[in-house]
């Protein structure tokens, strides 16, 4: 009999832990499977006809040239789509293929299946579409004054009437970003022959994708499985529903197969953006700092179609003051309803949008108030116990706002002397040389909230089952590149007392929803229901043997081994757990309620180098604090942050889908630029641990806080270099060059 | 489908008077092939053709790649040469295609506008020598003929004794030009100016380089007035890139701060 | 048209009927789905390869002008069993998330140990400029290779 002293340690590769993510080697070695990778034999190609109009009438559709094609085995129309036929994440208001009228720039107007994928694409192409071109609206305030919207929203909260003695205002526009994650769009639906299909595409959510196609296709539940699969980033990009009707819809027409991809520019077309904002503020502090009051007008635009705009722009309103208190609060928002291309979720969602607008009127008061900007945040802290400012609700949970502060107050301040072109304004450009470059400091704050809000019955369903080589997690939550296959699995370990757990994915059909991984919500969620499903399955096993302990050997009792491992799981084991955030509510007319179930905060100190005659910017150091809960994984954590930061600086100097006329000009990696590995700021990340949440083991969600505050303090930094007002984001070359000086 | 290779120049030449469609590195080709806007069914492949790989003193092989050109060309070319594209498309891509597709914010255009460079054509009928400002008639169109292959670049014997290259792009790495520059001066004052992305063909700015070509050793009024007169001459356009007025005002800033880096380096 | 040429030290062939790329015939007929493809025009690097040992993007390659030639893949760097060096660094310091680009990464940095077993910084990273990567905010890749040289870890 195996006997052993001494305290049990901590279980190897549990939470704490920077475990190395078991996917990393087959993706080092080219082995993972990505939805692009996909192949069975036999398997047809589809592609899409896109419409090359932002408003238009189609007066016909001629098929023919495109099925004479040798090797083209189907080509659909609107007329083909079996069931209802539209679909949207939050109302089904988006044609499968469009009928009468196109409304954006790329809609999808017929899809075609062929042998080959050069094949489906030239099938796809000889499509002949006779459009009536309409005028596209364009311009999200006259959609506004026209009232074409997805959601108007008001928040009033305390005395109207209420006055500060210092008053700033301002007008902010955020461009449209897009997530561009690495892998585009793909997918391969499988016929089961009995009227059902099996469809494996790149997704955040693949319940919500499968409630989509059988409600749009007018299919029963039980004949379509979505199956979770490899796929490069998401962002946001994959919350929405692209070729994944169309594809089942082929698959099934034909009988066969069929796999699409799509290729980056129709990537760019062929999912949602960043909503574009415009931003009204005025804000009104007392002598001391303290505000007043904070007014804001907020205008999003939605695009054609009403994705999650209702959702987002909730969030912009909601966050309009930030992590700070304020007891006047009036917000009105805006999610208009154009002929742009359609927006959706991205990282920060609605959130990124309100932090350029407020904390770049938070540094206009502390200039107006002649006082230093993190004192000015520090004096209106949010903390525990107070309400949020435009909601009124009471925060709950941890929310270290002034150790945030004090952390990044408290970080030296290392920034290396340039030494290669690399390190200056213009880069290998050779355009700008030390002398040319002047210094700039920003700092910035922002507030998240955690997971599904406004009432949304969120939750995440996991299963925890023994086996002989330890526990699997069986979940159908959505590895996007964060590391869920990582944290669940350390979960799984460290409530278990288990050192062997993995994580596997199933189908739609075989567990329930984990719900999205969006809103930094799976640790807290699907981390959640796995912490939960493996304590309990912990507790039957002592409880069935007895037992003290649970460990890889088995069960221990009094120090003694009394089960093997071996022998428990001859035994069948398992434990499947359904996991819920506090539950929150719709807000009422007044945009007043407990809206959100969790909150996080991060800080970002920004130094950029900045040519101003040149107007070029290179951001040197985006130093963070961020409120973090429990660290689980710290180095994916530091992955997070690091490369949440990289986007935020691509907003805030680079990324923009430029439009012209509803048209994107720049759907290619040539012209929508992403920050290279010469652009990437070196970054030093404090941890802000505190307990309290109600995440497993205290964790909290930290996806998205990285990308919000990153932007306007790397714009804030810009602005202490130059002196200009720079409203807009991102910063262009000309904003900062051409642009009179205003204060 | 068929692409050939070529054992020596002559058998591409016969290739590309049979109408073969002539493939370099393919960093410009197959962009648009992979978009659906080519389609080439028969291409001669010149990536391995040696015979116009050389690079001689002022002679550099259409062949030539960007990678070469940074660690062996004229100061000014190397400096461009290094901000094509990264080092996969430098490792591709040759001085003959960039010539060959002539796109108004080709990088290393602008160096051969400054220095009077020559573009060398040949086909099955003979060689032809085109002054640069002959060959670049607009954007993405040349005097090439399709039967005629770009087999060189000819330099002229000498080059400026300084010359100095910049790039404004908004980012620091892999980025289509903005505005991009050229400034060379000789050792008895002639200078010039040339830029790309700034017209529909590369240009050189002759009223900046003929006022600061008098000028010995010009004051800040004088390097004022030249960046004024090549913001003036230059003929931008807005798109989705950058704006006409930022372009004007970039190409005088960069053409001064070049000027003045050359100054510096004939003071020192 | 038969095309025919070494891939990571095996003929191989594949019939090409239209001016595919290499990045295509690589991930559709040769069944070697490592090089990703995610622009088309080399403006990633996910697609990077070694064509007669020189690192380019596969996308830009025309298929018919690899004819005769020897190519590197991601899946022809490791040993069979183990990692290259390249790849065990990016492990240990935590490179990959989504692992999209890693492939290119892996293939690039791989062509620079090569020809610079200690490269610096800057070096680094003016090698890994054509690689783009929208998870990481490239720190971890930065670590990984610094290491990887012998050099301080920021």
């Amino acid at each position: 009999m195996t006997t052993r002293t001494g305290r049990r340690g901590a279980v190897q590769g549990g939470i704490g832990e920077s475990t190395l993510r078991p996917d990393g080697i087959p993706k080092l070695r080219g082995e993972f499977m990505y939805a692009q990778d996909m192949h069975v034999d036999g398997m047809l190609w589809g592609a899409t006809t896109r419409s090359p109009h932002p408003h238009a009438r189609i007066v016909s559709i001629d098929v023919a040239p495109a099925l004479a094609i040798a090797g083209v085995h189907a080509v659909l129309t609107q007329e083909d789509v079996p069931g209802p036929g539209h679909f949207g994440l939050e109302h089904p208001d988006q044609p499968v293929l469009a009928g009468e009228v196109v409304r954006y720039w790329g809609e999808p107007v017929a899809i075609v299946a062929a042998e080959d994928e050069d094949t489906a694409r030239r099938a796809a192409a000889a499509v002949v579409v006779e459009y009536e071109e309409l005028e596209p609206l364009i311009d999200p305030e006259q959609a506004d004054a026209r009232d074409e919207v997805f959601r108007r929203m008001k928040i009033r909260r305390g005395d109207q009437d209420a006055r500060g003695s210092v008053v700033v205002e301002g007008y902010y526009e955020v461009g449209m970003q897009d997530q561009a994650p690495l892998g585009t769009e793909a997918g391969l639906a499988v016929p089961d022959g009995s009227g059902g299909v099996d469809l494996y595409a790149t997704s955040q959510f693949v319940h919500v994708d499968q409630q989509q196609v059988v409600a749009a296709l007018g299919l029963r539940p039980e004949q379509v499985r979505a199956h979770p699969v490899g796929i490069g980033g998401a962002f946001g990009a994959r919350e929405d529903v692209n070729l994944h009707i169309h594809l089942c819809m082929l698959a099934l027409y034909t009988g066969k197969p069929v796999k699409m991809v799509y290729h980056r520019g129709e990537s760019f077309t062929g999912h949602v953006h960043r909503h574009p904002a415009r931003m009204w503020y005025r804000h009104e502090a007392d002598e001391k700092g303290r505000l007043v009051r904070v007014e804001a007008k907020i205008v999003v635009d939605g695009g054609a179609y009403a994705s999650t705009t209702a959702a987002v722009l909730a969030n912009a309103c909601y966050f309009a003051v930030g992590p700070y208190r304020c007891d006047s609060v009036a917000v009105d928002g805006v999610g208009a309803r154009t002929n742009n291309p359609p927006c959706g979720a991205m990282r920060g969602f609605g959130a990124v949008q309100a932090c350029f607008g407020y904390e770049s009127q938070m540094d206009r008061l502390a200039a107006e108030l002649g006082m230093d900007p993190l004192e000015l945040r520090r004096r209106n802290a949010l903390a525990t116990g107070d309400r949020l400012a435009t909601t009124g609700q009471l925060i709950e949970t941890p929310l270290p706002v002034v150790e945030v502060i004090d952390s990044l107050a408290a970080m030296p301040l290392l920034v290396d002397e340039p030494e290669s072109p690399g390190d200056l304004p213009g880069g290998s450009g050779l355009t700008t040389e030390p002398h040319q470059v002047r210094r700039g400091i920003g700092y910035a704050l922002s507030i998240k909230n955690l997971g599904f809000s406004e009432g949304f019955d969120d939750y995440a369903q996991a299963r925890v089952r023994l086996t002989e080589e330890g526990a699997i997690v069986e979940t159908a939550a959505i590895e996007v590149g964060q590391g869920l296959v990582n944290v669940l699995a350390q979960i799984a370990r460290s409530a278990l007392g288990v050192s062997r757990a993995e994580v596997r994915h199933v189908d739609t059909s075989r567990i329930d929803s984990a719900g999205s991984t969006s809103a930094s919500r799976q640790t807290q969620l699907s981390g959640g229901a796995t912490h939960k499903a493996a304590r309990r399955l912990r507790e039957r096993i002592l409880e069935r043997y007895e037992g003290d302990d649970l460990d890889d050997e088995g069960v221990w009792r009094g120090g003694l081994l009394v089960v093997r491992w071996g022998e428990l799981v001859e035994e069948s084991w398992e434990e499947t757990v359904t996991f819920r955030h506090p539950p929150t509510e719709a807000p009422d007319e007044n945009g007043q309620g407990k809206m959100h179930a969790d909150f996080a905060v991060a800080g970002h100190r920004a130094v950029v180098g900045v040519d101003p005659e040149l107007g070029l910017v290179r951001v040197l150091r985006v130093d963070t604090a961020q409120d973090v809960g429990r660290a689980l994984n710290p180095e994916s954590i530091r992955g997070q942050i690091e490369g949440g930061i990289m986007q935020g600086v691509g907003l805030a100097v680079m990324e923009e889908l430029v439009l012209e006329g509803g048209r994107i000009r720049n759907a290619t990696f040539t012209d929508y630029l992403l920050p290279t590995i010469l652009d990437a700021p070196d970054v030093e990340a404090i941890l802000v641990e505190q307990d309290g949440s109600w995440g497993p083991f205290g964790a909290k969600g930290v996806g998205e806080p990285p990308t919000i505050s990153s932007t306007p303090a790397v714009v804030a930094a810009i602005r202490n270099a130059t002196g200009k007002a720079l409203n807009r984001v991102p910063v262009r070359p000309q904003d900062i060059a051409l642009e009179e000086v205003s204060h | 489908m068929e692409v050939i290779h070529p054992r020596d120049l002559d058998e591409a030449l016969a290739a590309v008077a049979e109408g073969m469609t002539p493939l370099a590195g393919g960093t410009d080709l197959m962009v648009e092939v992979n978009y659906g806007h080519k389609r080439p069914e028969r291409v001669v492949a010149l990536r391995r053709l040696t015979d116009i790989a050389d690079f001689e003193s002022t002679r550099i092989g259409a062949g030539v790649r960007w990678r070469r050109i940074e660690r062996e060309g004229p100061r000014a070319l190397a400096q461009a040469a290094r901000t094509v594209g990264s080092p996969q498309i430098r490792n591709a891509g040759t001085i003959g295609g960039n010539v060959a597709t002539a796109s108004p914010a080709g990088d290393g255009l602008p160096f051969l506008a400054a220095v009077d460079a020559s573009v060398e054509l040949t086909s099955t009928g003979g060689t032809r020598l085109l002054r640069w400002d002959d060959y670049f008639v607009g954007v993405k169109q040349t005097a090439r003929r399709p039967d005629e292959l770009v087999t060189a670049v000819v330099l002229p014997d000498g080059l400026p004794e300084r010359q100095e290259f910049a790039k404004v792009g908004v980012r620091n790495a892999m980025v289509i030009a903005t505005v991009c520059c050229v400034v060379t001066r000789w050792d008895d004052g002639t200078t010039t100016v040339a830029l790309g992305s700034v017209a529909p063909t590369p240009m050189r700015a002759r009223r900046a380089e003929e006022m600061i070509s008098s000028e010995r050793s010009p004051g800040e009024a004088a390097l004022a007035e030249f960046a004024r007169l090549v913001s003036e001459e230059v003929q931008p356009i807005t798109d989705h890139r950058s704006t006409e007025e930022y372009r004007r005002h970039a190409a005088g800033v960069l053409a001064r701060r070049l000027l003045e880096r050359c100054l510096r380096r004939e003071a020192a | 048209m038969i095309l025919t040429f070494r891939l990571n030290g095996e003929e191989v062939h594949a019939r090409v009927d239209y001016p595919a790329s290499l990045l295509d015939v690589l991930r559709h007929q040769l069944g070697a789905p490592g090089s990703k493809d995610a622009c088309e025009q080399g403006e990633c690097g996910s697609c990077s390869v070694l064509l007669d040992g020189e690192l380019v993007c596969s996308c830009l390659v025309m298929a018919g002008d690899a004819e005769g030639s020897e190519v590197i893949t991601v899946e022809g760097v490791a040993t069979e069993g183990g990692l290259h060096p390249v790849q065990e660094a990016m492990n240990r310091a935590g490179a990959v998330q989504c692992g999209f680009c890693t492939p290119g990464f892996v293939v690039a940095a791989v062509d620079l140990f090569d020809r610079k077993p200690h490269p610096s910084t800057e070096e680094i990273k003016e090698a890994l400029a054509g690689n783009i990567c929208r998870c990481t905010g490239y720190g971890a890749i930065i670590r990984a290779f610094e290491e990887l040289a012998g050099r301080e870890v920021r």
